[in-house]
């Protein structure tokens, strides 16, 4: 018995949450109102550092409205237990108080809670709040934080929170030797975040007569929020309910509960009434944490046609003070794919995670992406080395199919890929000759295009703890119309118009009898959620499961009443019936009235109802993914202003369930990458304050910065449900490499290497203005000549592995993020954004603010 | 500054075609007027600051950021918000469609911003250049899309609106 050919997977098929979302009847976390619910307000910290003398809230508490004021002491002792399912519990995770405690560690460390009436009561309560520092010397700069004499954490040495290795670099020593090339430079990526539209926030209510919780939040994960929760408070899991039915984006940062989350769930059941928090922009830029911030010492041995004999990369990123989760395994995953997709027969790699006292590091879509930054950098430099073009150095090197599966050099055992294909099918898209030709014509003018490409193999759907099953409950009712339970919730990865689609097919229904009720711990299975590319494979296990077992119970009561096999009873329009009768056709209205109302005509054995529920295992721990991204652009050399003029993803994630949910994932993760490379920067002056906390500050991409995105797609299946791979974050990881490739590409005439972002205009008109001469030798450009006392990369380069590399390139980098400072809050948003700013509260007007926002 | 908070002004604001009466504090944004008050929560806050857009309404006929409308300064105005868009029966309106049929919206957070500021635009230009279009939607951020099926659902709404009749234009 088997439902009939698939008719809504692969299709464009309309999205079920469309109809609410587009008419303001969506219910985000800021939406849910409950009876006698209060506010709640963060007093946070101004200082980067500091010790917390005293806190007198006395004032606070005499203000209208005010209802508490909890500050650590209060709150922190009632932790039971603070640990994510997503990591477990044994791991050697970093400190997470809910309120600072003695002291604080960056600027917007939560210090106090407020709760007040309304949100304006509470942020008037909150200034009334008196906190007494007593200043320190904060350790803003991670990169020099190792070498530092003050410790953001006192009970970690040289500020590390954690490093991992692979073998010792000596080993490749003979590899690096006999190279023709070896290029070696410190590739440096800026801090920047995930930036939802929706900022987080929860409201939690707890009923003290039974003991009972719940909450409404803004997440990726309920049932990790329902955990969480638990364990923090020492409540048994049942008694706790986490509600979301949109969540506004979230992007890795609202993978797991944050220290705010903590101070609001312990505070809830100390008021009288409902306890909502709904952060402000600011805060979020602030304190939501960030991503990216990091740099890759990392080089590739080369022969002289290219081929590539070695890659070893020691990797150091930005913890900032409170990372969450614990960020240090994670951290390996850099190191782990720095080969790529291509041939590469030896490698080795470091990592190490340095607190600072800034915000603090969480999840961000492709949190492993440095490798194919400081990869796809490299291997571009390299070829503009040998003289030879890059994208014939990448077929020299791509792993070809017939070479699957493959076991990169730091054993992760490829398969189901296709980086070759998806890289040529790039370059017949783009028509690459004629670009190379068209870019020759250009620089005779004067003009200056280029085009980079990145080529990279993903990690999706990893089936561990957390993220090991996923659950399904359909329940087909007695009309007939279906109802499918998954843990997922809405928080734009499209998993309601997935699950109908999937269902429909599955049960052999016509897609419009096909509900989905999710994001309620209290009646949908046990789920990971939305994380690491896993949504569509595993919701796909998860629904063919249990579809499998109901398939099998309409076959039997079918075929019991048309007297045929159960093995010749096909479903298909709603109906059972026996192949090749059409005429036979029992519509599931009825076998369902049967199931529940008739229970005496069901045939022996067959269950009374029609409802089942699964659980999907995959039988491999990774699912692999892979995409080729190209994109040219034009450099103004006067101005540095950067404009693409075409994006081309070619990508393999198996067969689509939903074209455009495919092209829409690419596209949102290609335009933060876009973001990430060229405008975003979550800067932070000498002192630790933070100088992006408005998006006038903050620049995000507007739909006037983004080139349209050309896709072409390549469906190898993967070994799972219906061959589905995850991807949900690979736009994400491919974008910045690929434009930074094409920035540099362009700029090629001046012997311009770019290894420090992002490309703001003043970097690259830098970059111009201290090039060396145009086909120097060593062409290695300093970005960081005018303040950093010395280049960070060539110099100690060649032997000690890691110590002596990374102290002298951090004292460089220290240099040279009081420039980024200088940049970011100067000519990159200062003069435009005021003005923007006036324009926009003056006028008060859409029209007028859009222009304003001004770039 | 309790006394900011207590003193109340006497507002009339025409909300989706419903006259409503209130009290409000000063200093009480229009948006959180309309989403406390009103219970149109449809209007999003992205970030307070009128950058983002998704708090966009109509404040008779013009659009506008209501987080930066002070709801005393809407006496006396007729408020389009989100809600206000689709038909009675919740028939979508072209805009509305136009997103839907062309993957406009992931998360669908700053998507009411999108819809009311896009309403205004088509109104003002009917048969717009793609590079106006670009321009239009400069003032509304979106995380999820990338803005392809933005632009795309402006432009079949733009041609869908320029090719339709007279009255349903």
């Amino acid at each position: 018995m088997r439902a009939a050919a698939a008719r809504y997977a692969g299709a464009r098929v309309a999205r079920v949450e469309d109809p609410r979302l587009l008419t303001g009847h969506g219910t985000f976390v800021d939406d849910v109102v409950r009876p006698g619910m209060l506010h709640a307000c963060f007093v946070r910290s101004p200082l980067a550092r500091a010790r917390i003398l005293g806190i007198d809230a006395t004032e606070a508490l005499a203000a209208e409205g005010v209802h508490a004021v909890f500050t650590a002491a209060d709150l922190n002792p009632d932790v039971v237990e603070a640990w994510y399912t997503l990591i477990g519990r044994d791991v050697p995770d970093t400190p997470r108080p809910p309120l600072a405690e003695g002291e604080v560690r960056f600027v917007g460390d939560p210090v106090a809670l407020v709760v007040a009436d309304d949100r304006y009561l509470a942020e008037d309560a909150a200034e009334l709040v008196i906190v007494d520092y007593e200043p320190l010397t904060p350790v803003p700069d991670y990169a020099t934080a190792r070498e530092a004499a003050d410790l953001v954490h006192g009970a970690y040495p040289r500020n590390v929170a954690g490093d991992m290795a692979g073998p010792p670099l000596e080993q490749l020593a003979p590899a690096f030797e006999a190279a023709a090339v070896v290029v070696h430079e410190t590739i440096h990526q800026q801090g920047y975040a995930q930036v939802p539209m929706e900022t987080r926030g929860l409201v939690v209510e707890w009923s003290a007569p039974t003991g009972e919780l719940t909450l409404w939040a803004a997440t990726q994960s309920p049932h990790e929020v329902r955990l969480f929760c638990s364990r923090l408070l020492g409540l048994p899991e049942h008694r706790v309910r986490v509600l979301m039915r949109d969540t506004g984006g979230g992007f890795g940062q609202k993978v797991v509960p944050q220290r705010e989350d903590m101070c609001v769930m312990l505070a809830a059941r100390k008021v009288r009434g409902p306890l909502k928090w709904i952060e402000d922009r600011r805060e979020n830029l602030m304190s939501a944490g960030q991503a990216r911030h990091e740099h890759a010492d990392a080089r590739i041995a080369l022969a002289a046609d290219g081929t590539i004999l070695a890659a070893a990369v020691d990797h150091v990123q930005d913890v900032g003070a409170y990372p969450t989760p614990w960020p240090v395994g994670t951290a390996a995953a850099v190191g782990m794919f720095f080969p790529g997709p291509y041939r590469v027969p030896q490698a080795t790699w470091s990592t190490a995670s340095v607190f600072s006292n800034t915000a603090g590091r969480n999840a961000y879509r492709g949190p492993w992406q440095m490798e194919s930054l400081a990869r796809e950098v490299l291997l571009d430099a390299g070829a503009r080395r040998l003289g030879i073009d890059p994208a014939e150095l990448r077929r020299r090197n791509l792993l070809r199919r017939d070479e699957l599966p493959y076991f990169n050099p730091n054993g992760m055992p490829y398969s189901d890929i296709t980086p070759l294909e998806t890289f040529e099918q790039a370059l017949k898209m783009l028509d690459y000759e004629a670009f190379r030709s068209e870019q020759e014509q250009a620089r005779a003018q004067g003009r200056h295009i280029g085009v980079g490409t990145c080529t990279y193999v993903e990690p999706t759907t990893a089936a561990m703890a957390l993220h090991a099953t996923e659950g399904a409950t359909i329940r087909i009712e007695p009309s007939g119309k279906v109802n499918v339970y998954v843990s997922g919730g809405s928080s734009g990865n499209s998993i309601e118009t997935t699950v109908v689609q999937l269902a429909a097919d599955a049960l052999g229904v016509d897609i419009a009898d096909v509900s989905t009720i999710q994001g309620d711990t209290a009646v949908t299975p046990f789920g990971g959620g939305a994380a690491g590319s896993r949504s569509g494979s595993m919701t796909a296990g998860a629904v063919g499961e249990t579809a499998a077992v109901l398939r099998e119970r309409i076959a039997a009561i079918a075929a019991h009443k048309l007297e045929a096999a159960p093995e010749d009873i096909e479903l298909a329009d709603g109906h059972a019936r026996v192949r090749g009768v059409p005429e036979s056709g029992v519509p599931l209205s009825e076998i369902a009235a049967l199931a529940y109302f008739q229970p005496e005509q069901l045939p022996p054995g067959v269950p009374a109802g029609l409802e089942a529920s699964g659980r999907y295992r995959p039988e491999n721990p990774i699912i692999w993914a892979n995409a080729t991204h190209l994109c040219t652009c034009e450099v103004d050399v006067t101005t540095g202003e950067v404009r693409l003029l075409r994006y081309i993803v070619s990508e393999d994630c198996g067969p689509m369930i939903n074209p455009n949910v495919v092209e829409g994932q690419i596209a949102g993760g290609v335009v933060q990458g876009i973001g990430g490379a060229l405008l975003e920067h979550l800067a932070y002056d000498e002192d630790g304050n933070p100088v992006a906390t408005t998006f006038m500050d903050y620049l995000l991409p507007t739909a006037a910065d983004v080139p349209d995105i050309e896709y072409g797609h390549i469906e190898t299946p993967a070994p799972g449900p219906g061959g589905y791979k995850g991807v949900g974050e690979g736009g994400a990881i491919g974008a910045p490499p690929a434009v930074v490739n094409a920035v540099a590409d362009a700029l090629a005439p001046f012997g311009v290497e770019i290894t420090r972002l992002p490309l703001t205009p003043e970097r690259i008109t830098g970059l111009i203005r201290n090039a060396s001469a145009p086909h120097g030798p060593r062409t290695t450009a300093r970005v960081d000549d005018p303040n950093g006392p010395n280049g960070p990369n060539g110099p100690n380069g060649p032997d000690g592995p890691n110590g002596p590399d990374g102290t002298s390139s951090a004292s460089a980098t220290g240099g040279a993020i009081s420039a980024d400072v200088a940049t970011s809050a100067g000519g990159e948003s200062g003069a435009d954004g005021v003005s923007g700013v006036d324009d926009a509260s003056a006028a008060g007007s859409a029209g007028s603010a859009g222009g304003a926002v001004g770039r | 500054m309790p006394d900011a908070h207590a003193q109340q002004v006497a507002v009339e604001v025409t909300v989706n075609g419903t006259r409503r009466r209130a009290a409000v504090p000063p200093r009480l944004t229009l948006a959180d007027y309309l989403r406390e008050r009103c219970g149109l929560t449809g209007t999003h806050l992205g970030c307070e600051h009128g950058v983002c857009g998704a708090c966009t309404v109509l404040i008779d006929g013009d659009a506008v950021r209501a987080c930066l409308v002070l709801a005393v300064q809407a006496d006396g105005a007729e408020v389009t918000t989100v809600e206000g868009i689709a038909a009675p029966d919740g028939e979508l309106s072209p805009v509305q469609a136009a997103f839907r049929d062309h993957h406009g919206l992931q998360c669908g957070f700053c998507t009411p911003g999108f819809v009311v500021s896009v309403t205004a635009f088509l109104r003002d230009h009917p048969d717009p250049t793609d590079e106006e279009i670009r321009d239009g939607l400069s003032g509304n951020l979106c995380r999820c899309t990338g803005y392809q099926g933005i632009l795309k659902a402006v432009r079949a709404a733009a041609d869908g609106a320029a090719a339709a009749p007279k009255e349903h234009a």
